[in-house]
């Protein structure tokens, strides 16, 4: 009997993530931790973008867009928490907060409602005007936080603290990873339902043949919409979460080239299977703090290494780990 | 008035920087279908090249020359050796390939030249200054590039009107299947369109020398303003992307002139300049969405696509 690797690799990983912070401990190697957190936390981005781009063809090139409005909205509230200043002039009743259970939410709904803004536009056009209209949207933000002297500019804001949730101490590096990692497994675990349920099915023949769901009476763009403001909000999660790992939120969660290398992650673990999107972020992360190790120079490796997985590993590490596609 | 003036000089040279990275870009994707970010590394390099050949010669005009040479050779390599396999792809291995590219790129030139920027000077017999109207002097390199400028879009007017190449790049952004049906031997046309592309952005990287810092990165920033640019031109579209160039080169320009002044009507001082600048600097970005939104296929898109 052929073993059925596409059943047992999810389990297996997810169990080998769980060890992790083990590891780490036998090893005495804490650092460890650290890397794995910032691993599982854009494999969430990774993950929400390969919802859309692998499952819906929609190839947006500004994922970082909602990424940057989760971690915003938590660094938002966390600088006027600790200044003590109303976040509107003149309305001293709306004060920022340190308490998750109001910051993390909050951050998700922003990002949703910008993703619900820019996919409402940029859905109406395809292509490469797609791919540049979600990269100009996403710049503009870029653009618009870099100028924002009262949020720190091009420098950011530092927070003092994570942000305090009940039962769970947030300060703590290991709890903080098995909170992430619970999320993810949550966030593949819904996208996974919603990708084999109706809605998925219908972004999914949308992306091979929109005339024949437009014809057998589908409201394509809504249900593109509804997908891309979907994606946008667990963005936003993955941007919560950046933001307090880091304790700092930077200009650079909205840059150009955090888009990039979201795609790069989900291409590299192979699109379209949601867990190809972990394993690409897991391999991508690996593969630039091993290279970092070697040589300063280590992007003149990992360059190459991208331009050669385009062109000859179409399938992805994932494809390659489970053997026949589906 | 004379300030205005001044400006709108500036944008019309900005412009037709953007204009030389546009016109490769454009052509790259209308005949080839293919979406190149690495263009700006293109220019990097013949920025880069440049800077070199005027520390060793001190001729402005060698070293212009060399920043076409080097970009030129380094487009006629990477098509060569990735780009050709790319153009059947889908846009998303293209996107990636060519993100691939910038990061070995941008490694190279800090290997190569060091990670501090170069400050490259004015060459002195085109340093100072041209009254342009009594009393208004303007410097005359910004004059010379707008003079460049203007004089490659003749250039390419004619080249693509007027000649046999050029019959064959319109027929190849109408119908690409069509041209290699036809017999042209579409592998010399495709490479020769990417070199000239890449000979355009080395010289575009050259001129910019002197005007901004040549530094590793550089080629990204004006990458997206370039391509903001084709995307309201309407791909595969010289004419457009010469519209698209002085259009944006005109809006950045001047938003960045007069946002923070106009909104001081409006706001007090200090927030009127935080947001006016924040405003000009998502100028463009607003620019495309609302012309994207308005027509689709940009302002003057090519036939066919």
């Amino acid at each position: 009997m052929v073993i059925d690797r596409h059943r047992w690799l999810p389990p297996i990983g997810l169990a080998a993530l769980a060890l992790v912070p083990v590891v780490a401990a036998l090893t005495d190697d804490p650092y460890l931790v650290t890397i794995f957190t910032r691993i599982v936390v854009l494999a969430l981005a990774a993950v929400s973008l390969d919802f859309i781009l692998g499952y819906g063809a929609m190839v947006s090139f500004g994922h970082a867009a909602f990424i940057g409005a989760g971690a915003y909205t938590v660094g938002i509230l966390g600088q006027h928490a600790i200044m003590g200043t109303p976040i509107i002039p003149g309305v001293p009743a709306l004060t920022g907060t340190t308490a998750g259970l109001i910051a993390w939410p909050l951050g998700v709904v922003v990002a949703a409602l910008l993703a619900l803004f820019i996919g409402a536009l940029s859905l109406r056009t395809r292509g490469i005007h797609f791919i540049m209209i979600t990269l100009a949207f996403a710049q503009m933000f870029f653009f618009l936080f870099i100028s924002m002297e009262r949020y720190g500019g091009e420098d950011g804001i530092v927070l003092w603290q994570r942000n305090t949730l009940p039962l769970i101490d947030t300060g703590n590096a290991v709890h903080y990873y098995y909170l992430c990692l619970a999320l993810l497994a949550a966030c593949v675990f819904i996208l996974q339902r919603i990708v084999r349920a109706r809605f998925g099915r219908v972004i999914r023949g949308a992306a091979e043949n929109e005339r024949r769901m437009h014809a057998l009476g589908f409201p394509v763009y809504r249900y593109r919409l509804a997908a891309f403001t979907l994606a946008g909000a667990i963005g936003g999660l993955a941007g919560v979460l950046l933001a307090n790992l880091d304790t700092y939120v930077s200009p650079e969660t909205l840059h150009w080239t955090q888009s990039g290398e979201l795609m790069i992650m989900v291409i590299l673990g192979g699109m379209g299977s949601l867990h190809g999107a972990v394993v690409g972020a897991t391999a991508l992360v690996l593969l630039e703090e091993t290279l970092a190790t070697w040589t300063e120079h280590w992007m003149i490796i990992l360059g190459p290494i991208l331009i050669l997985v385009v062109l000859f590993a179409r399938r992805g590490l994932y494809g390659w780990l489970a053997g026949r596609a589906r | 008035m004379l300030l205005f003036l001044e400006q709108v000089l500036n944008g019309l040279q900005f412009g037709v920087m953007l204009f030389m990275l546009a016109a490769g870009l454009t052509l790259i994707f209308g005949i080839m279908g293919l979406i190149n970010l690495a263009h700006g590394s293109l220019y990097m390099v013949g920025a880069f090249a440049a800077a070199s050949v005027l520390a060793v010669t001190g001729s402005f005009l060698l070293a212009v020359l060399g920043g076409m040479v080097a970009a030129g050779l380094a487009g006629l390599l990477i098509e060569s050796a990735i780009m050709r396999r790319l153009y059947a792809r889908g846009h998303l291995d293209q996107v990636l390939a060519t993100f691939g590219l910038i990061l070995f790129f941008n490694e190279f030139v800090r290997m190569v030249w060091g990670p501090r920027p170069l400050y490259l000077d004015i060459p002195s017999w085109l340093a100072g200054t041209v009254e342009i109207f009594p009393g208004a002097g303007y410097p005359l390199y910004r004059l010379a590039i707008i003079a460049v400028g203007l004089a490659i879009a003749a250039g390419l007017w004619w080249l693509v009107q007027r000649t046999r190449l050029g019959m064959l790049l319109r027929a190849g952004a109408a119908d690409r299947e069509m041209v290699a049906a036809l017999g042209v031997n579409t592998t010399r046309l495709y490479a020769g369109v990417f070199v000239l592309g890449a000979v355009l952005a080395g010289l575009a990287g050259a001129l910019a020398g002197p005007l901004f810092t040549v530094e590793v990165g550089m080629g990204e920033h004006i990458l997206i303003q370039t391509f903001v640019v084709i995307v309201i031109g309407g791909i595969g579209s010289i004419r457009g992307a010469l519209v698209g160039a002085l259009l944006v080169g005109m809006v950045d320009t001047l938003g960045r002139a007069y946002l923070p002044s106009l909104l001081r009507l409006v706001a007090e001082p200090a927030t009127a300049d935080g947001v006016g600048s924040a405003l000009a600097s998502m100028l463009i970005f607003v620019l495309m969405a609302a012309v994207l939104i308005w027509r689709p296929r940009g302002l003057l898109p090519a036939h066919g696509h």
